[in-house]
Parts: structure tokens; sequence; C-alpha cells
């Protein structure tokens, strides 16, 4: 009983944190005294964040390492976007077709889930990651060699062609345009719509880490022929954990590709697969605050490094590294105890100092 | 209540079970004997389904189970014990147990830890620690302890004596003999053949992958080959 109230608690810390945060940003931005940079990555960093629980949702409770999260994200994008510019006569409210658009996303996000999930939950450690890291670059060139259009008759989709292809009728639009990707997006994501977007997804997770299926979802990753022995489904929850985490991506990537007015599927590449992974690794495996956290500085910090100019990356890649070694290097973090241990020596009185250094 | 007949598995070439069969039946301990690689771990993972024959047919409770997936096997009351104590470390004990009810779907289980902790009062002392830091004794017993709480008809154990210190092996071995008395039929891999000889009905002797000797415990310590080759002369 004390433990399930130690989780209710944390839970509610990182339920807390979120919603404060939001409330403060809001006033914040209603009084003006934000900058226009910041206010511009309020969106991404809430992309970032679902991204970043999802994959580790696979990582850090599942235990797979995958490397194909900007895939999810990718499929998510162009389908949410496509699904947006299809129903903008249907469902004239923005908000509610921007709903229904991630809800599709997020479907289609799923059931490529599913299909990757098939081959790939059968493999383990090195070679799961790499045929992952594989999905994430078909899935950008197969978009990058699709064509959509739509006009009256409905959607018209072509592959490997050209957008003439297409023959579009009268008054018909081109929507993905291959390696143009789709141009001419009517900005619909809000800071408010990425606030539901992570509350949801915290939900969804929260709620899996700690229920039956999430228990055994751990034993799975923990010890996979205990977990078997005591009689748990393997593929079924392996699954589970991975085609949540897809679908939530998908969504992500829809919020994402609602924000600009042009997206391509150069931007889902590799870089935003590992880019993610770092969010996750430096939060902590498992860690959903942890995640939460990383995803939104590390999202801010390059913003902040701007006057490095240049050295931006450097200096970037200097703080991940600095972090790293903080938390991961028992040596590291004995050289800070022991730095600590002589501020406060110092401070306290000096017969002490001997013993802190011991 | 488990029959196995004539089962061949592979590890990609490399035939590591030539056509093996052997029984236990009902109320018995079956212990199956062999030196290192003899194929003993193989048997156990191919009855509970984590490795797959190529012929041969697996029978438990008049049930050809050869096809099914682990989990449904357990369900059906056949438990497993895998080698080398493979607790989930980073739960407590009671969860690790609770995990062991896992197809014991909407029952009680309180009653089943109860008995689990009478038969191993070590773990009801240590009830809310991490597994992980247990000692390898008490990670053994929290495995077997786990097993039971599936309500098992057979219990097969994977070397539970491995790495044990003597005293410890013994009261392992008592255990297991108490867990028999009350209805666990068992089916036992050893490496410590004394001690598995000295508490089952019946043996077997694997070598290379086929059954070389079988007969009753007793007749097993007193033959001379299996003196010589297993119990150091």
């Amino acid at each position: 009983m004390k433990r399930i109230g130690k989780r209710l608690r944390s839970n509610l810390v990182i339920y807390g944190l979120v919603v404060v945060t939001y409330v403060v940003l809001q006033m914040v931005m209603g009084s003006g005294h934000i900058s226009s940079s910041l206010q511009g990555q309020l969106v991404p960093i809430c992309v970032y964040v679902v991204m970043a629980v999802s994959l580790n949702l696979t990582i850090g409770v599942l235990g797979e390492l995958s490397l194909g999260h900007a895939g999810f994200m990718s499929v998510g994008a162009f389908t949410g976007v496509v699904a947006c510019i299809a129903l903008e006569g249907i469902i004239s409210l923005g908000a509610v077709r921007m709903a229904v658009s991630m809800l599709i996303g997020a479907a289609c996000a799923a059931l490529a889930g599913v299909l990757i999930g098939i081959p790939v939950l059968r493999l383990s450690g090195d070679y799961l990651a790499i045929v992952t890291l594989a999905f994430g670059e078909i899935i950008k060139n197969i978009i990058n060699c699709l064509y959509v259009g739509i006009d009256h008759r409905g959607l018209r989709i072509s592959f490997l062609t050209s957008a003439a292809a297409l023959e579009l009728a009268e008054g018909g639009r081109v929507i993905i345009d291959g390696p143009m990707g789709i141009s001419g997006i009517k900005k619909l994501s809000t800071f408010t719509m990425g606030f539901a977007l992570i509350l949801i997804t915290l939900f969804i997770v929260l709620n899996l880490i700690y229920s039956r299926s999430g228990r055994a979802i751990m034993a799975l990753r923990d010890n996979r022929i205990a977990a078997e022995s005591v009689g748990i489904p393997a593929t079924k929850y392996k699954m589970m954990a991975f085609v949540t985490s897809a679908a939530l991506a998908g969504a992500a990537g829809t919020l994402y590709a609602l924000n600009y007015s042009t997206v391509t599927a150069a931007k889902f590449n590799f870089n935003t697969s590992i880019l993610i992974l770092v969010f996750v690794v430096l939060g902590g495996l498992g860690n959903i605050l942890g995640s939460i956290i990383a995803a939104t500085v590390l999202t801010i910090l390059p913003e902040m490094l701007r006057q490095f100019n240049d050295y931006r990356m450097l200096v970037y890649a200097v703080v991940l590294i600095l972090v790293m070694l903080a938390t991961n290097n028992d040596d590291f973090k004995g050289l800070l105890y022991q730095i600590r241990g002589k501020i406060l020596a110092r401070n306290g009185t000096k017969g002490k100092e001997g013993a802190v250094n011991e | 209540m488990l029959k196995i007949d004539n089962i061949n598995v592979y590890y990609g070439a490399i035939h590591a079970i030539k056509g093996v069969s052997l029984e236990v039946t009902e109320g018995e301990i079956v212990t199956l004997i062999g030196a290192n690689g003899a194929g003993k771990s193989t048997v156990l993972k191919t009855i509970s389904g984590l490795l797959r024959s190529k012929t041969g047919e697996i029978n438990f409770m008049g049930e050809n189970i050869s096809t099914l997936p682990s989990h449904k096997i357990v369900e059906r009351g056949l438990a497993h014990v895998p080698e080398g104590r493979r607790v989930f470390l980073q739960m407590t004990v009671q969860e690790n147990l609770e995990m062991g009810a896992y197809t014991q779907k909407n029952r009680d289980t309180d009653a089943d830890m109860e008995q689990v902790f009478a038969l191993f009062p070590r773990l009801l002392e240590r009830r809310k620690q991490i597994a992980g830091t247990l000692s390898g004794g008490e990670q053994q017993m929290l495995a077997m302890g786990r097993a039971m709480m599936s309500r098992p008809r057979l219990l097969m154990l994977d070397e539970p004596s491995m790495g044990l210190a003597p005293l410890l092996v013994e009261q392992i071995f008592a255990i297991i003999q108490e867990m028999n008395k009350k209805g666990t039929s068992i089916l036992l891999v050893e490496q410590n053949a004394q001690m598995a000889l000295s508490i089952a009905d019946r043996a077997y002797v694997l070598e290379t992958g086929s059954i070389a000797v079988s007969g009753t415990g007793e007749e097993l310590i007193e033959s001379d080959k299996i003196r010589k080759a297993y119990l150091g002369g």
C-alpha cells in the first residue's frame, strides 16, 4: 500500500510540474514578457517531450533500443497533415480538425508499428537497433517518392512518378509533392494543443507502466527467460509497448507538422531519432520526469547558445558530455561530492574539515 | 502425467537431443542427471516451450503440449524454474512472487503466498527487500517460491544446487521433498548426482543427448558404472 502511495505521489508530481509550467508560461505570455524565439519553441518543446516520453516506453520500460523513432513521427506527420487538408471542407473548427488529424496520424503510426514490430520484435539488442534504424530511413525514402493530391473525386495517390501523374481535376490540389514534401500548411498547432497532448501521453504511459501489463513488460525487460517461465506471453506485451510508443510518436508528428508551413521527409532522419534518444538517455532510462526535463532543456539550449555563433554545436556537445559524465561516472560524482564536502567544511567549523574529506 | 516420446532438438546444425523419451507419473520425484553439455537443460526448456523439438511428442495430462507457446504451458500447471536463479532483480521479493501468480487471473493469491512463506520462512523475513540484494541461496528459494505461485501440478527445477554452500543445498533439497509431499510432482535436473539420486523415486542419466541409463534412485546409486562416472568413485 505504501508503495502504491509513493507511486501516486510521484505521478502527481509529474502532472503537477507540467500543469504549473503551462500556467506560468501562459501568464508570462499574457503579460508579454517572453522572447519571440522562446515563444516559437513552445510547440517543438511539446513535440519533443512527447517523443522522448514515448521513446522512453520502448527503451526504458521495454528495454529495447529503437533508433527509428523519427520514422513513426514522420508517418504521423504526413498522414496527419493529409488528413487535415482532406478534412478542411468537412470539419471547419480548427482545433477539432487538428485533434481528428492527430488521431489519424497516431493510428497510421500505430499500424506502421505493428507492421515493423512483427519482424523486429523477434530480434533483440543490436539487431533490433539496426532494423529500426533501417526502418526510419526506409520511411523517409518512401515518402520522398510519394505524391498525394486531392480533388473533387477524393484523395489521389501516385508512387515513384511526379505530381503530374496524379491527373488532378480542375480545382485539385497537390498535398505531398515527393521530395518537396508538403507546403502551404495552415498552422493549427498551438501551445495549448501541445500541452494537451503531453497530458494525454503522460496519462497513457504512466497508467500503462503501473498496470498489470506494465509489470509484465518490465518483467520481460528484467529477465526474459524468467518472465516466460512464469507465463508472460512475450510477443504480446512487447508489441503492446512498441505500438503504444509508435502511436504517440505519430500524434507528436502531426502536432509538429501542423506547426510549420512546410514539412519534408528529410526532417525526420536519423539525426532526429538520435536527438530523441539523447533526451531519453540523459533524462534516465525509465524515468519519465527525466525525459520531460531533458527534452525541454535540450530543445531550448541550442537557442540560448546562439551567442557562440559557429561554436554553438560544439558547446552543445560539450554540455552533453559533461552531463553524461556527471550522471554516470562514479569518479566524477565522487569529485563533486568532495568539492561539496570542502565547501560545506569551509562554511562550517575548521575542525570538521578532515572528517568530511575522509 | 508427463510423457515425452522420442524428441529431437537441434541448435542450428547441432543435434542436441537425440530421441529422448522419459516419463513422470503423478506424485513422483524424477531426476535427470548427466555431465556438462549432456542436454539436461535443453530437455527442460523443450518441455516448457522455450525451445521446440523437431520431432516427437510431449504429453502433459493427456494433452500434446509440444506446439503450445510457453505461457499456455504454464497455465496447464507445468512450471519451470530456469537455471541460474532468474529472479526479477529490480522487484521486491513480494513482487517477484506476485509475478509468479501471473497466470492466475482474478484469483486471490494471498493463500498461495502464505504457503510459499511457510515453505521458505526466509522469504517472509525479506518480503520487502529488492531481489537483487538477496544472497544466491535466497534467490534460488525465491525462484522456486515464484514457480509455486502458479499452483503447478509438475514443477521442473533446473540445477537448484548450482553455486550454493553444502548446507544450503541440503535445505533446498529438503524443501523439494516437502513440496513433493504436499502434492507437487517434481522433475529435477542436477549436476549434484549424489543429492539428486538420494531423494529421487526414479532417475534418468543423459549422455551427449540420449538417455544412457534409467532406473530407481537407489538402483543408480548402487550401480558401479554410475558411481564411477558421476558420483566420484
